[in-house]
C-alpha cells in the first residue's frame, strides 16, 4: 500500500486547549481506517484539519509527496478530499438528483439561455447510485427515502469529482440496523473502486466488520495505530478510556 | 417501495424521462384542489345569485385578482426560501408614490415606471440585505420595514393625493385601467408572470437553490450556494413584483392616495400559502401563487354577491387558509 495523506506531527491549539497533539498519521491508498475515540478526544479536530477546515498550529500535512495548505474546504475539495457531513447537509424537499448535485449543477443551453439539464443529471446520478449498487432512485425525493439511500445520496455527492480521501462522520449514528448493513456495503464498495475512507465512528462493530485499519485517539494524542486483524474490541474500548495508555 | 415495485417495466425510464421537477407533482395536487374549490364555490354561488357568473363580473374578480396575484408571485421565492416578507403593502405604497410624484413633476411615463421598479427592487434589497447580513428573523424586519414604508409614504406625500400625473396621464390609466384584446393589461402581465417564474423556479440555478435554501440552509451552505445572495435577491423580486403591482394599480385607480396597499400582505401570504407554499420554506410554485390569489378574490367577491354581509369575508378567507394549512400538513404526513 502507497501512502496517500501524510500527517507529521499536526499541533492545534484552540486558545490554550491543545486539540491535536502531535499527531503523525499515514493514510494508504484504498483502505478503510477506522478513527475512533471519546467525545473530545480529537476525532473530528483532526478530521477538520484534514478537510482544510482547520489549519494545524504546527506539523506539516501532504498529499501524494506534496506539502499542503488548505485555506478552506473547498480548496481540500479541489484536492479531492470530500466530507459526508454527520447530519447529512441533505435538503429533504429536493430529489436525490437535484442533492447530488448541489450547487454543481449540469446546464444545457437553449437557445441563448442555460438552463438546468434535469435528464443529464438524473441520468448521472443514475449511473453512481448504480456504481454503489444503492437501489436509490434519481428522481424520487429525498425525504421519502431510507437512512441508507441518504446515505448514498450524500456519497455520491463524493463521486461527482475525482475524490481520493471520503472523511465519514458517524455515518452509522442514527439509522437502523439493516440500514447499516447497507451504509457499511457502501463503504466497502468506496474501497473497491481505489478510494481511501477515514470512518469516524463510535461503534464498534462497524469498525471491525470494515476498516483495516483503526486509529484511537485519547485527549488529543494518537493513542494507536495498528491492522484491524491485531486488534480487538476490547482492547479499543480500553484505549478509548484509558484502561490501556497506548497500543 | 418493494423490490417488486422497483423492476416495474417502464419504471426508470419513466423517471428518468419524468420532466424535471420534482416536487410537480405534489404541488400539481394542491393546485388542483385549489381549482376545485374556486369552481364547486363558483356554482354553488351562480345558483344563488346568477350575476356572479356574468362576463363583467367575472372579468372584474379575474381583474382584482391580478393585483394581489402579481404580489403573490413576488412573494414565493421569499416563501421558498424560508423567509417572509409581510411589508409588500408599505413597498406598494412607497412604490406608487415614487409613480405619483415623478409624473406630477411631469416626467415621461417610462421615467416614471423606472423610477417606480427601482424604488420596489431598492427596498428588497434592504429587507434582503438586514435578514442575510444581520441575521435578523425576516418576519420582525420586514414588520420593521412595513412601519416604516408606510411612514416615508406620508412623509414624502405630506398626506397629499396625487390625481394629476402630467403628460402621462393618458397613458398611466391607459396601461393600468386599458384592456388588450378583450381583457384588462394586467391580467397578460400576471399571466406573462407566471410563465416566468415557473421557468426561473424549475429550469434555472436560481430556483434551485431558492428550493435548497428553503430545504435546508446549512446544507445549501456547506455545498457552496451563495446563501445570503439568493436570498437577498428573492427580496429584490418581491420588491420588483409589488412595483410593477404599484404601475398598474395608480393606472386603474387614476390615484395616489398615501394609504395605497395597506393590509394587502395578508392577502397575499393568504394566496400563496392557499396556492401550496410551506412556510416552512422548501415548497411553492408560481402557478399555486396565482390560483391561490383568484380563489381568494372569488370568495370575496362571492359573498359580496350573494348578500353576505361584508363582515364575514375575513372569516372565510382565514378558513380556506386553515384548510390550505392543514391539507399540506396531511400531504407531509403521507411522504
Amino acid at each position: 500500500m502507497t501512502v496517500l495523506a501524510r500527517l507529521e506531527h499536526i499541533v492545534k491549539d484552540f486558545g490554550a486547549v491543545r486539540a491535536l497533539d502531535d499527531v503523525t498519521l499515514d493514510i494508504n491508498h484504498g483502505e478503510v481506517l477506522g478513527l475512533m475515540g471519546d467525545n473530545g478526544a480529537g476525532k473530528s479536530t483532526l478530521v477538520k484539519t484534514i478537510a482544510g477546515n482547520f489549519q494545524p498550529t504546527s506539523g506539516s500535512y501532504s498529499l501524494d509527496g506534496q506539502p499542503v495548505h488548505f485555506s478552506g474546504p473547498a480548496e481540500a475539495r479541489r484536492h479531492g478530499i470530500e466530507v459526508v457531513y454527520q447530519d447529512l447537509a441533505i435538503c429533504d424537499n429536493l430529489t436525490a438528483a437535484a442533492n447530488v448535485f448541489l450547487g454543481r449543477e449540469m446546464m444545457k443551453r437553449v437557445g441563448p439561455f442555460k438552463v438546468l439539464d434535469h435528464k443529464g443529471m438524473n441520468r448521472r446520478a443514475n449511473e453512481i447510485f448504480k456504481e454503489l449498487k444503492s437501489e436509490t432512485r434519481p428522481a424520487a425525493l429525498v425525504n421519502r427515502m431510507s437512512g441508507g439511500q441518504r446515505q448514498a445520496v450524500a456519497i455520491a455527492r463524493t463521486r461527482l469529482s475525482e475524490s481520493k480521501i471520503v472523511l465519514m462522520d458517524e455515518p452509522t449514528a442514527a439509522i437502523s440496523v439493516r440500514q447499516v448493513a447497507e451504509v457499511l456495503a457502501l463503504i466497502r464498495r468506496m474501497k473497491d473502486q481505489g478510494l481511501s475512507v477515514i470512518l469516524i465512528s463510535h461503534r464498534m462493530p462497524d469498525v471491525f466488520e470494515v476498516c483495516d485499519r483503526v486509529v484511537v485517539m485519547r485527549r488529543g494524542r494518537k493513542v494507536a495505530d495498528k491492522p484491524i486483524a491485531q486488534s480487538s474490541p476490547e482492547e479499543v474500548t480500553g484505549l478509548i478510556t484509558g484502561a490501556i495508555q497506548s497500543a | 417501495m418493494t423490490n417488486h415495485q422497483d423492476r416495474a417495466p417502464g419504471m426508470d425510464v419513466d423517471l428518468l424521462q419524468g420532466s424535471t421537477s420534482p416536487w410537480r407533482g405534489l404541488l400539481l395536487a394542491q393546485e388542483s384542489w385549489v381549482a376545485l374549490s374556486i369552481l364547486v364555490l363558483g356554482l354553488i354561488v351562480s345558483f344563488i345569485a346568477p350575476t356572479f357568473a356574468s362576463a363583467g363580473n367575472l372579468l372584474n374578480v379575474f381583474q382584482n385578482a391580478c393585483f394581489i396575484g402579481i404580489m403573490a408571485l413576488g412573494m414565493t421565492p421569499v416563501i421558498i426560501s424560508g423567509g417572509i416578507d409581510i411589508s409588500v403593502g408599505s413597498i406598494l405604497g412607497m412604490c406608487a408614490v415614487t409613480l405619483g410624484i415623478v409624473l406630477n413633476a411631469d416626467m415621461p411615463l417610462a421615467v416614471g415606471i423606472i423610477a417606480t421598479l427601482a424604488m420596489g427592487i431598492a427596498c428588497g434589497v434592504f429587507n434582503g440585505a438586514i435578514i442575510s447580513y444581520l441575521q435578523l428573523p425576516p418576519f420582525i424586519v420586514t414588520l420593521a420595514t412595513l412601519s416604516i414604508g408606510r411612514s416615508l409614504a406620508l412623509v414624502l406625500t405630506n398626506n397629499e393625493v396625487f390625481y394629476e400625473f402630467g403628460q402621462a396621464t393618458a397613458s398611466i390609466i391607459a396601461l393600468g385601467g386599458g384592456y388588450t384584446f378583450g381583457f384588462p393589461n394586467v391580467v397578460y402581465a400576471l399571466i406573462i408572470g407566471v410563465i416566468i417564474l415557473h421557468i426561473l423556479l424549475t429550469m434555472t440555478r436560481w430556483g434551485r437553490y431558492l428550493y435548497a435554501i428553503g430545504g435546508n440552509e446549512s446544507a445549501a451552505r456547506l455545498a457552496g450556494i451563495p446563501v445570503d445572495f439568493i436570498k437577498i435577491s428573492a427580496y429584490a423580486f418581491s420588491g420588483l413584483m409589488v412595483a410593477i403591482t404599484a404601475i398598474f394599480l395608480v393606472g386603474w385607480l387614476g390615484a395616489v392616495t398615501n394609504s395605497i396597499g395597506t393590509g394587502y400582505e395578508l392577502q397575499v401570504i393568504a394566496s400563496t400559502v392557499i396556492g401550496g407554499a410551506s412556510l416552512n420554506g422548501g415548497f411553492g410554485s408560481a402557478l399555486g401563487a396565482a390560483i391561490g390569489a383568484i380563489l381568494v378574490e372569488v370568495i370575496r367577491n362571492a359573498l359580496l354577491i350573494a348578500g353576505v354581509n361584508p363582515f364575514w369575508q375575513g372569516t372565510f378567507v382565514g378558513c380556506f387558509i386553515l384548510a390550505a394549512v392543514l391539507l399540506e400538513r396531511i400531504r407531509s404526513l403521507r411522504r
